[in-house]
């Protein structure tokens, strides 16, 4: 506890050192207060055996730490990216920011108020202003309803709009916006493409005119010219809305292509946070290393992509200290015991690692 | 990769159409596809999802389902047609003569077995070998495929793996019986791409080591710059592009292929914007007359909306485009030079 509550102290402080080569206009003024900022946040899951095993068994409980301690900030008109491995954490801080889980410690300021902590009904000011995009678009939209409804749902729910023809006429808004045709909302989702169907989730998320969208891998089940299409089209209505973006993806091509900043997760904790250009060119943290190795080299040239050893721990029976110190090739007594804290050293960004701050490891050009 | 050019091929398709039977008519899943893979040649077959990647390798499995056939053409392993064999020999050619991997290693492993019992029954079924031989071979094929500890892992079950692990088993299994040709459709598309290069690493080693033949069959371009020798573009089931791996992927002939690789993002360089290709894959039911890839070309001119192209040979490869046999291949869309690859090793 006193650790982590240290953390997010010096995290505040932390003086900006390095590189002023930020190119995203989103990332200039550093007086700028975040829209989100999220401090400590740990969610905890009970996967535990039913009383009686746990009693015959003589077993104790069983808590995977899904999210165990995590601080960062999103700033407004900016893309912030979640990447790591399946099982790391990323989808599970997707949905405590807009509230689909409890929180279990920590919390989530949305322009300065905490929404870990609110009501429902305090929350149900704040949701029409959240909204969210999911990785499967066979999954999220509901077969039985014509694409028309779904897009109306939020409208009518939040109570945005009154009479038919009002909400007509933006549903048709809407969906000329993602590149479909006012008369596709006649029809029902088994009769669009995966992409298509995206778009229309996309088109859903839209409806609340929501200042904030989380994006929990909404190009993964797609194809890469469908991808394409689906990446420029978020770029686009970012702009035209001013929206503000979560962005949570395993592939590392395309969080670099589309943020701002980015955040590399591993077993529930972040161990390095940074602008795309300095995270991408100057990875500080031996795992980001890592991942940037194993990104398939599409220009043939002749770099081997190392096959890293092992794969991630079980996330209930972590690894101590820093939980990488299995696989990380830089690993000491220190790792195995102690948990890092987070070095500020970077822009709006942070580095957790003893080699790094033993200077054991220093990032290269 | 061009040095199994004089060896016959061990895996000889011909002309390849396959049909699906609807109220409406027959559907042209697969149509008129011809491709050969020789001794330890690893084929990269790539496409959008529909393309009929996936459905070219049941084919050759003999694991068609109707109402989908096989129309029109051959298949040959080894000289030998397959495409007409019955039921039972297929089911002895399958495991032993042509191995399968599929995407979900979970799926393709019995959860109530130990994988040891599956693997002993595999090699039993097509080798000549008592219970402790084939538990030997076992546990030696286990450590061939990076395995660790596999005297204690071939105990366990399915469930006791990780998803790298278990894709390593399938691998395993697959190669029992030392087949000629393995088909391995999406192998790495359910891992984490850290464990991705670990079972790439794995396959292309072994297939190399015994003189298998692959046909790696996937969406992603990633896998095929690593793994594959040659490369195979499909388009609405037709082939649209064959060549070595390095062309198609840095000097691609056919427009599809372009406008399919400018579309992958990269952290070589900074785009504000994605190339993207307008539209979508027609559906079997509305393939456009001509080239299939037509209304969405660029380059499309009065020829490609009448007639459709046949792979037209070019350099070392071969494209279905009419621009290529008229000698102007589009010029491609300059990508990002290795020089722009910043190193972040120490």
């Amino acid at each position: 506890m006193n650790m982590t509550e240290t953390m997010s102290a010096s995290m505040r402080e932390a003086a900006p050192l390095a590189a002023s080569q930020n190119a995203g206009a989103s990332v200039d003024s550093s007086a700028e207060q975040p829209v989100f900022r999220i401090t400590n946040l740990k969610r905890h899951f009970d996967v535990s055996p039913p009383l009686l095993n746990r009693l015959l068994e003589r077993k104790g409980r069983q808590i995977v730490k899904a999210v165990d301690g995590v601080d960062f900030e999103i700033y407004r008109g900016e893309t912030f990216s979640l990447v790591g491995e399946s099982g790391c954490g990323k989808s599970t801080i997707a949905k405590l920011v807009v509230g689909l889980n409890g929180t279990t410690d920590g919390s989530i300021e949305f322009e300065g108020q905490d929404i870990a902590r609110h009501s429902r009904r305090d929350m149900d000011a704040v949701r029409h202003r959240l909204q969210m995009i999911f990785q499967d678009p066979y999954a999220s939209l509901n077969p039985r309803w014509r694409v028309g409804e779904i897009i109306a749902e939020p409208i009518q729910v939040f109570g945005l709009l009154e009479g038919k023809a009002e909400i007509k006429q933006r549903v048709k808004e809407l969906l000329e916006g993602v590149g479909l045709n006012a008369q596709d909302s006649e029809k029902y989702p088994h009769e669009f493409s995966g992409g298509q169907r995206q778009r229309i989730s996309i088109a859903r998320a839209l409806a609340s005119n929501p200042e904030f969208i989380v994006c929990d891998e909404p190009t993964s089940a797609l194809d890469v010219s469908v991808q394409a299409q689906i990446l420029n089209l978020m770029k686009e209505l970012q702009q035209q809305h001013d929206l503000t973006y979560l962005f949570i993806s395993h592939d590392l091509s395309v969080v670099y292509h589309i943020s701002d900043r980015v955040g590399v997760m591993y077993l529930g904790r972040l161990v390095e946070v940074g602008e795309k250009h300095e995270l991408f060119r100057r990875p500080q943290h031996p795992y980001t290393r890592m991942l940037l190795d194993s990104i398939p080299d599409l220009e043939m040239t002749g770099r081997a992509r190392t096959p890293v050893g092992g794969e991630v721990p079980s996330p209930l029976d972590p690894p101590s200290g820093c939980a990488f110190h299995p696989r990380c090739p830089h690993a000491t007594a220190r790792c195995q015991q102690e948990v890092p804290l987070p070095i500020h050293n970077v822009e709006r960004g942070f580095v957790a690692c003893h080699a790094v701050e033993e200077g054991r490891l220093i990032a290269t050009d | 990769m061009t040095e199994h050019n004089n060896t016959s091929p061990v895996l000889d398709v011909h002309d390849l159409h396959i049909e699906f039977d609807t109220r409406h008519g027959a559907l042209k899943a697969i149509d008129g596809i011809s491709l050969q893979i020789a001794p330890g040649e690893i084929l990269g077959v790539v496409g959008e999802s529909g393309a009929g990647k996936s459905l070219t390798g049941t084919a050759i499995t003999g694991l068609l389902e109707s109402p989908g056939r096989i129309s029109g053409g051959e298949i040959r392993l080894e000289g030998q047609r397959i495409d007409n064999l019955s039921q039972d020999e297929l089911r002895r050619l399958r495991g032993r003569r042509i191995g399968a991997i599929f995407q979900d290693p979970l799926t393709s492993l019995n959860p109530l077995y130990t994988v040891g019992r599956q693997l002993i029954e595999t090699i039993r079924t097509h080798l000549p070998m008592n219970r402790a031989q084939a538990r030997q071979r076992a546990i030696e094929l286990l450590a061939e495929v990076g395995l660790p500890a596999p005297e204690t892992r071939i105990d366990q079950y399915p469930h006791q793996f990780s998803g790298g692990m278990r894709q390593r088993v399938v691998i395993a299994l697959a190669l029992c019986a030392d087949p000629k040709l393995v088909i391995a459709d999406e192998p790495t598309t359910a891992l984490d791409v850290s464990v991705q290069a670990q079972i790439i690493t794995v396959l292309k080693r072994l297939c190399r080591e015994h003189g298998t033949a692959v046909m790696l069959v996937t969406h992603d371009m990633g896998v095929i710059a690593e793994a594959a020798d040659r490369v195979a573009v499909m388009y609405a089931g037709r082939l649209v592009e064959v060549g070595p791996v390095a062309d198609v992927i840095k000097h691609a002939k056919h427009p599809y292929t372009q406008g399919l690789m400018n579309s992958i993002p990269t952290i070589l360089h900074d785009v504000e914007r994605l190339e993207q290709i307008e539209g979508s894959m027609p559906r079997l039911t509305a393939i456009p007359e001509g080239c299939a890839f037509n209304p969405r070309c660029p380059h499309a001119f009065e020829r490609c909306r009448v007639e459709r192209p046949d792979l037209i040979a070019v350099d070392e490869g071969a494209a279905a485009c009419w621009l290529v046999e008229e000698g102007a291949t589009p010029p491609p869309q300059a990508r990002a030079t290795a020089d722009t690859l910043v190193d972040h090793h120490d």
